[in-house]
Formats: structure tokens, C-alpha cells, sequence
């Protein structure tokens, strides 16, 4: 799973900022691979600015893996058979492998996993905003599969052509597992459309909770997008935040009718003249809200992030404290 | 020859109860790598338990099912080891709340799965052709879960002074428990008579043997047993089973005949 779309500014990357002396003719050569759709690689020179966007970008989308294991963790314990129990641990497993490869991918740009969880840690560096909601009903897990993985894949399928090598690849990996995920949360959905009157009432509940906000996730319209030029420019970011939104809703609709929900939107309707659904004012100001810190689960999401990174301190220093003893006594073994 | 189903059902219960327990630390890892570990020793958990249930229905015909046995069961019926459900901390009441201790987990992971891989290793030539390969699958994912908490075990306890001083602790509480791997239970003695199951009697020099040898190079100290045997393969378990149930089975018993 993963985020809105990642030019949410923050405040994570204001250390990394240096001008950068380089001599034109490397930024040139930098300039001619973008434009020829190449690849850029850790070795490769790379403006400050470049560096720092996807240090930010790479690293919001990691956090957004590692604090999305939560709303969803919320209900493993209590998952009505041991099948979707397997499933759901599977997931949420699934995602902290996002995490990893991301943190990887983020490591190659000369920034620390240490250092991008102490930006998440002091608030500084942000996360998708759709884990600060909280998940209410078992239903939830299946429909954050369906709608929420659903925008992430939407998101997340242009960046598998990103111009910077190891994220791309990272990409490749994440946008299987996610569309697998995706199956599978829609298909617990329809067992669960054809079950009880309850089970169905958890479903639509799910839904009507869930639908705005992942509309939200692609992230402000394109007017009011600060990042989103410069991030197309560099190949960075593929597709527009409301082209990407458009293109959800207009595959998401149809499966709703499938499963047999409503999507709660009065305004949403086909316009043949457009070749696209219509559809009604996102509650922008709400959104911002939760970016900001206030919506209802931001304060515990982050504080069992730091509370988990804390109490596993001491088991950090002891594989730390273990692997320096066996290295003294290899060396006295040698010596 | 039909497997003793209250043997399957112990197996069975073990295996979904620790599973349940080590999802608890999904999302709450010292690091993140731990945290898909812990995760994927639970799948492989819930994974057998599945495949011992749905064996275990199988023989009891009518309307069993896997859910049925998981969900539908009350603690008392539970024939899991009582070591296996306890929190992740040390000695306190059902109802009282403490942070999770991962040395406790690692500690409990480590004295279940060197038990397992002998049992499962003997359970390979069991009569019944159906847990002879249930136990083929199990003993790949165990060896890899003792692995997992040897390594650990060793890391802590020939690590800091705090994290010895929490492996002893973990070890010191958990130790008693492993008793119960010892005795006899009526199910295991029919399972063995019908050449099913195999004595656990008899694998306890080479568990011994297992843990000594790792507690030896984590310099930790193995303590005395005195005290009580506890009972939780026959029914009888410690105040901690009904909550782990309570929260497992809820969503389930709240929607009975629902499918999911």
C-alpha cells in the first residue's frame, strides 16, 4: 500500500540543501538523459535538488508502508477465519517489504534509514494520510485493499518508469504485490456482498468511510500542486495528480457496481461529452487538517511508531554489542 | 487407522495460539526486519494449524471445519501448552497490562521450536499418512524458526548487560513451563498406542541437550524446576487463554454461520 501523491511538502529534507558547484557540462549530461528518458544511477552526478526531492518522495513513500502496517494490523488478531488471518498477515508483511526496499532505495541517495526514521519520528517528514483514519469494521481491510491499494497502484505505476534507477526497480516489485493485494481485498469484499445482511451493511460502511479520502490520496489538484512541474520535468513524476485521480474513478466505478455498493457521491455520473465520470468537491480542508497532524489517528499512528522504535532499542544495541564481541574474538582467534 | 483427533487438536492448538501471539508484534518490532520475521514464523504457525484442523475435521465428519474448531471452541477445550499462550512479558495476572518484552518472545519461540523439530521430525513416520506430510512441511518452517530465536537468544544474552538481564529474566519465567512437555496426557498416550504420535518422553535428552548448548553459548544459566507442572494440553490453562481467545474468536462468534 502506500500514499497520496508525493510532493506533499515537508520538512524532512531542509538539511540536505547545499548549492551545487558542479561544472555545466555534468549537469548538461544529466539533462540529456532526462530528456532521453534514461536512467539516473547512485553513481551518477545528480543535482542537490534532484537528490533531495527523491530522498523526500522515496522516503514518505517508505514511512507511508511502515506506519500503513497499522490501521491493518489493527484487525489481525481479530480476523473472522484463519484463512483471512494468513492473508492479512501475508499483506501487512508485504508492506514492511515495501518499506524495506524503499529505505534501500532512499539509502543509495546518501541518506541513512536511521536519519529518515528520526524525520518521521519528530514529525518533520510526512506519510500518506490515509493511515490516519482509523479502520472501524473488519470490512475496512478489504476495502482498503480494493480503494486504497487501488489509488497506490494508480499512483505508483508511472513511477516504475521514474528516472532514478533504483527506485523504478523498487517500483516494479511493489506494483505486483500491490495488485495482488488489491485482488485480494476485492474478492473478500464479494464473499463477503454475498453473505449476511451485517456483512454487507460493513461492507457499504467501509466504503462510504473510505471513498473521499482515498480520492484525496492522489493529492491537490493539479493548479494547486507545488511540486508537480519540477517532478514531471526530471521524470519524477509521470502523470498529473487529477489526470491519475480521473483515471481511478473511472475503473473504480464499474467494480463498485460489480460488488454492488454505492459510492457515496450524489454528483458522480458518466459524461459522454468527456469520456469520463463526474464527480463532486473533495473536502480539501479536511485533508490538509490530517496532513497537517490533526485528523483522528494521527497522534497514536506516530506515537506506536516511536513507542515500537524505542522499546527495540536495547534489542538493536544487543545484536550491535554481539556482533562487535564476535568480531573481537575473530580477531584474536586470527591474531 | 484413524490419528486420535484430540492429539490433532493439541498440535493444532499450539500451533494457532503462538501464531496469534507472535501477530501481536506485527507493526511493533525492535526493527524492521524483526518485524517481518516475527511475522512470517506466525504464517507458518497459522499455516499448520490450518492444515491440523482441516485434518482434524476431516475425521471428525458432520460440520466440522477448520474455522469451527478455531472459533467455536472455548478455552477449556483448548489442548495447546500453557507456555504457548502466555503475554509477552513476565509473571502477571490475566488482566493486568505490561509492555511487550521481546526477550519473552524470543525465549518462548526458542524452547517451543526445539521441542518441534523433534516432534515434527518424528512425526514424519507417524501412522497417519496425512500428519506424516503435515509434519514434513512443519519441521522446514521450524528449523528456521529455532534458527530465528537461537540467533536471538544468543545475540541477547551475549549481548548488553540489560538485554542478558532480560533473557535470563524471560528464561527464568518461561523455564517452569517447558515441564509440561514431559507428562503424558490421555490424547498423547492414545496417539502414541496408535503409533500416530511418538513419546515426547523420549526426545527430551536431545531437547535438553538443544537448550543447554545454546543457553551455554548465550552465557545464560538454566534454573532448577520446583514448583507446578501447569496443565494446559488436558484443558486447563492459565488466566491469560480466555483473553487471547476472547479477542481471536469475537469478530467470528459474532456472525455465526457467516462466510468470510
Amino acid at each position: 500500500m502506500y500514499t497520496q501523491a508525493m510532493d506533499i511538502p515537508d520538512d524532512s529534507g531542509k538539511k540536505l540543501a547545499a548549492v551545487s558547484n558542479a561544472p555545466s557540462d555534468r549537469e548538461a549530461a544529466f539533462e540529456a538523459r532526462i530528456d532521453a528518458d534514461g536512467r539516473i544511477e547512485p553513481q551518477d552526478w545528480m543535482p542537490e535538488a534532484y537528490r533531495r526531492t527523491l530522498v523526500r518522495q522515496i522516503s514518505q513513500h517508505a514511512h507511508s508502508e511502515i506506519v500503513g502496517m497499522l490501521p491493518e494490523g489493527n484487525w489481525i488478531s481479530r480476523a473472522p477465519s484463519l484463512k483471512r488471518k494468513a492473508i492479512l498477515i501475508a499483506k501487512v508483511q508485504d508492506e514492511g517489504g515495501h518499506g524495506l526496499y524503499l529505505y534501500s532505495a532512499a539509502e543509495t541517495l546518501g541518506t541513512s534509514r536511521d536519519q529518515m526514521l528520526e524525520g518521521l519520528h519528530s514529525g518533520k517528514a510526512k506519510y500518506s494520510s490515509i493511515f490516519n483514519y482509523p479502520t472501524l469494521n473488519w470490512a475496512d481491510v478489504g476495502v482498503i485493499g480494493w480503494l486504497v491499494d487501488g489509488a497506490a497502484i494508480m499512483n505508483q505505476v508511472p513511477l516504475c518508469r521514474c528516472s532514478y534507477g533504483p527506485y523504478a526497480r523498487a517500483m516494479v516489485r511493489v506494483c505486483k504485490e500491490e495488485s495482488f493485494h488489491q485482488r485480494q481485498g476485492y474478492e473478500a469484499l464479494l464473499v463477503m456482498m454475498k453473505g449476511t445482511d451485517e456483512q454487507r451493511a460493513m461492507v457499504q460502511d467501509a466504503v462510504n468511510r473510505y471513498w473521499w479520502k482515498c480520492l484525496a490520496m492522489f493529492g491537490p489538484p493539479d493548479a494547486d500542486s507545488p511540486h508537480s512541474a519540477q517532478g514531471m520535468r526530471w521524470g519524477i513524476k509521470r502523470i498529473s495528480n487529477d489526470d491519475l485521480r480521473q483515471k481511478f474513478i473511472d475503473a473504480t466505478v464499474p467494480q463498485a457496481k460489480v460488488l454492488g455498493v454505492t459510492l457515496p457521491d450524489p454528483d458522480l455520473k458518466w459524461n459522454e461529452a468527456r469520456g469520463h465520470y463526474d464527480y463532486g468537491q473533495i473536502d480539501w480542508a479536511e485533508f490538509w487538517n490530517t496532513v497537517e497532524g490533526n485528523g483522528p489517528c494521527n497522534k497514536e499512528r506516530l506515537a506506536t511508531r516511536v513507542k515500537a522504535h524505542n522499546d527495540g532499542q536495547w534489542v538493536r544495541d544487543a545484536a550491535q554489542a554481539y556482533a562487535r564481541k564476535q568480531k573481537e574474538r575473530a580477531l584474536k582467534e586470527a591474531a | 487407522m484413524s490419528t486420535p483427533i484430540d492429539y490433532l487438536l493439541h498440535l493444532a492448538d499450539n500451533a494457532v495460539v503462538l501464531g496469534q501471539r507472535n501477530a501481536e508484534w506485527c507493526g511493533h518490532g525492535p526493527i524492521l526486519e524483526e518485524d517481518m520475521a516475527l511475522a512470517n514464523v506466525s504464517l507458518d504457525l497459522i499455516g499448520q494449524a490450518r492444515l491440523l484442523y482441516q485434518r482434524a475435521a476431516e475425521l471428525m465428519g458432520g460440520d466440522a471445519t477448520e474455522d469451527k474448531l478455531a472459533y467455536f471452541r472455548g478455552p477449556h477445550e483448548f489442548r495447546n501448552y500453557t507456555l504457548l499462550e502466555l503475554p509477552h512479558h513476565g509473571a502477571l495476572v490475566g488482566y493486568a497490562a505490561a509492555d511487550r518484552d521481546y526477550a519473552t518472545t524470543i525465549v518462548r519461540n526458542f524452547l517451543y521450536s526445539a521441542l518441534m523439530v523433534h516432534v515434527w521430525d518424528g512425526l514424519q513416520q507417524s501412522a497417519d499418512p496425512s500428519l506424516a506430510a503435515i509434519a514434513a512441511k512443519s519441521l522446514k518452517e521450524t528449523s528456521y524458526h529455532l534458527h530465528h530465536s537461537r540467533d536471538w537468544l544468543v545475540r541477547m544474552g551475549d549481548g548488553t548487560e540489560e538485554s542478558h538481564a532480560r533473557a535470563q529474566a524471560a528464561v527464568n519465567h518461561l523455564m517452569p513451563y517447558t515441564e509440561e512437555f514431559w507428562t503424558t496426557s490421555p490424547a498423547e498416550g492414545a496417539a502414541v498406542a496408535a503409533k500416530v504420535a511418538i513419546d515426547v518422553w523420549a526426545l527430551r535428552p536431545a531437547w535438553d541437550a538443544l537448550v543447554n548448548d545454546a543457553l551455554a553459548e548465550a552465557t545464560l544459566t538454566r534454573p532448577n524446576f520446583h514448583g507446578y507442572v501447569t496443565e494446559g494440553k488436558v484443558g486447563l490453562h492459565s488466566e491469560h487463554l480466555s483473553y487471547l481467545l476472547g479477542e481471536m474468536q469475537g469478530l467470528a462468534r459474532a456472525h455465526p454461520g457467516a462466510t468470510w
